[in-house]
């Protein structure tokens, strides 16, 4: 009996030990969140092709229709950020400070980093593209990555049509052999294709709205611990194999150029399938870390 | 403070204020009024309280409004195709030359009575005056430059951020207030000192000829649907039936994909007519008897031709006698602004003592 006793006691102790390590280990990093505080989410734009890494040209790919293709150029925009609770409550960050710019070229561009107040966040929803009113607004409204300006704008990417205002949203160019050399293809010869997808809806008559928001369940792989002094990151895949084997699956040198015209609506209804949520980093104390 | 005292110092303010401008700017200090609504105009569609037009900010945009640094190369101005004495466009060419002598494929349209704009070019695709220009830097057969380049060169030249200062009241040079500026010349190039403006405001005695009387009275039932008063445009996109040209441009349908707009143009206006042949989208016109003779006989059939052109026996067009086209002619006359066309306001700066562009 006293034996045994001693040895449940020990057993106990341990247990105790072990229960009282992991509440002070959650006490120091997972204090319960309080709304009044905020602290710094992100969701990060990790580009891949398929199962693979994404790369520059000459690097090479294979989609869907068997076709080899090499990227040259990869920028979209990001923007009107919105965290979801668990109970529904939903938190929108404020319309300015909402607007990125993701370059593939360029891994520091990748976060979207906000402020948030403290919660759990169970979704996340964003829009890839500018959305209509922001497009519509004067000039002086348009600031960062939405200027002109020279190292904080867009148009070193050329994300805006001048003949048609307007962001592209989305710009990808690569090559693939089985481009044509007429008037089809590339008359150029270089074998470029090039999607520059945008069209917020038309300002005074209506026309083509490829505004997309995507909504990115967290629950499966990892809710948005968002804390005062931390940071949590959302890390997504960005799978750009999807925009030809999306939902509507296209062969290249058929579309080798893709602008503002109604075909554009096909490859837009294509981006929703590109994000996948790989996992969270939750009380992120820097960047480094992620 | 007495009321005459009060009087005094305001007066003496003003004297100061005058002073004060001379010698900011020793080219032209007494010929900017601002911006007015002339009497026989409606109100403008642009935004003034966002922009307001300043006199450091006007002479700011007109610096820039012929600064060749605006082009890759810096060889093209806005002023290199927008040319005052052909009212503000480019006389003489069916499509304008840009850098490296590219063409291009319309005709610059007149910048002319812009604040009463809403949309821009000839397909409207651009709805906004401050963004107009970025159609024009970036578009490879014009400037074939990038918007942030210019920002950079201008930057880095001595003169800008000392106009900028005085224009925004701050050294840095950012997109919004460059597009600004530019904008503020741009709005100011008010057009409404023709015999017809004279007439209607009942200035000077003005008043039509009995051929100009019978013109207008014929302008008045046949043109004025869509070329009408004051602006000689009522700002729609139209098919006029002059037919598709050779590049096939398709018009107002580039910009909003809807086929019922394919060939369909903004409906120009038709003051300064005089300085700004040749005619229609692409410059194929070069007279105005040639536009006349189009309307009245020779006018193709296309599925978006204007309604306004189908007559009740089937033919389409405008009927017109010779008599009639005369008469309109002489109406026509009065639709011309000399003063706009020779204000020296407008003109090109000298810069050290030489010209920019021209």
């Amino acid at each position: 009996m006293k034996r045994t006793d001693t040895k449940i006691g020990w057993k106990s102790v341990l247990l105790m030990a072990t229960v009282l390590m992991a509440a002070a280990c959650s006490k120091k990093d997972t204090p319960g969140p309080d709304a009044g505080k905020t602290g710094a989410f992100s969701i990060e734009f990790d580009n891949i092709v398929s199962e693979e890494t994404f790369g520059f040209h000459p690097r090479e790919y294979t989609n869907a229709k068997g076709e080899k293709f090499s990227i040259k150029l990869l920028q979209y925009f990001i923007s009107n950020i919105k965290l979801y609770k668990a109970d529904g409550s939903e938190y929108t960050v404020p319309q300015e400070d909402s607007y990125f710019l993701v370059n593939g070229g360029d891994r520091s561009t990748r976060f979207t980093k906000v402020m948030a107040p403290e919660g759990d966040y169970t979704k996340v929803s964003f829009i890839v593209g500018v959305d209509a009113e922001r497009s519509k607004m004067p000039v002086e409204q348009r600031k960062g990555v939405l200027s002109f300006n020279p190292d904080e704008g867009h148009e070193g990417g050329g994300m805006y049509w001048g003949w048609n205002s307007g962001y592209i949203f989305f710009k990808f160019e690569g090559y693939c052999g089985l481009i044509s050399d007429d008037q089809q293809g590339d008359p150029t010869g270089n074998k470029q294709f090039k999607y520059h997808i945008g069209g917020f809806g038309g300002y005074s008559a209506p026309t083509i709205n490829n505004v997309k928001t995507v909504t990115v369940d967290l629950t499966q792989a990892g809710t948005a611990q968002v804390r005062e002094g931390l940071r949590s990151n959302v890390h997504l895949f960005v799978d750009i194999m999807q925009v030809f084997n999306g939902p509507h699956t296209f062969s290249i040198p058929e579309h080798p150029n893709v602008m503002f015209s109604e075909y554009s609506v096909n490859i837009a209804n294509n981006f929703p399938s590109m994000f996948t949520h790989d996992h969270t980093e939750n009380f992120v104390r820097s960047e480094d870390e992620l | 403070m007495n009321f005459k005292m009060k009087k005094l110092l305001v007066l003496a303010i003003l004297v100061g204020l005058v002073f004060a401008c001379k010698k900011g700017n020793d080219v032209l200090p007494d010929i900017f009024a601002g911006f007015t609504r002339p009497a026989n105009f409606p109100g403008p569609e642009y935004d003034f309280s966002r922009n307001p037009v300043t006199e450091a900010g006007f002479e700011l945009g007109k610096r820039l409004f012929y600064e060749p640094r605006l082009s890759r190369n810096n060889t093209i101005a806005c002023g290199s195709c927008h040319i005052q004495s052909a009212s503000f466009t480019h006389h003489g060419h069916d499509v304008s030359h840009g850098i490296d002598d590219r063409l291009g494929t319309r005709n610059p349209m007149p910048i002319v009575n812009m604040a009463w704009q809403g949309e821009f070019f000839w397909d409207g695709g651009v709805f906004d005056l401050d963004l107009s220009p970025v159609n024009a830097i970036t578009s490879p057969v014009e400037m074939d430059e990038t918007v942030p380049n210019v920002i950079r060169k201008l930057r880095e030249h001595p003169d800008y951020p000392v106009l900028f200062k005085k224009a925004f009241g701050t050294e840095e040079i950012t997109d919004a207030r460059m597009f600004m500026a530019l904008s503020q010349f741009m709005l100011m190039a008010v057009s409404a000192d023709s015999k017809y403006d004279k007439v209607m405001r009942n200035e000077d005695g003005a008043s039509f000829t009995e051929a100009e009387q019978k013109g207008y009275m014929f302008f008045k039932e046949h043109c004025a649907t869509c070329h009408s008063e004051p602006l000689f445009t009522d700002r729609s996109y139209r098919n006029n039936g002059i037919g598709p040209n050779r590049v096939n441009d398709i018009g107002r349908d580039s910009v909003t994909l809807n086929p019922q707009d394919r060939y369909k143009f903004k409906v120009p206006s038709l003051r300064n007519w005089q300085y700004t042949a040749p005619y229609m989208h692409d410059g194929r016109f070069l007279t105005l008897n040639r536009v006349l003779e189009h309307y009245r006989n020779g006018m193709v059939d296309s599925e978006t031709l204007d309604p306004v052109f189908r007559q009740p026996d089937g033919t389409i067009g405008i009927p017109m006698t010779d008599e009639e086209k005369e008469h309109l002619t002489a109406f026509l006359q009065t639709l011309n602004d000399r003063e706009f066309v020779t204000n020296p306001l407008f003109a090109e700066p000298e810069i050290n003592g030489g010209m920019l562009v021209n």
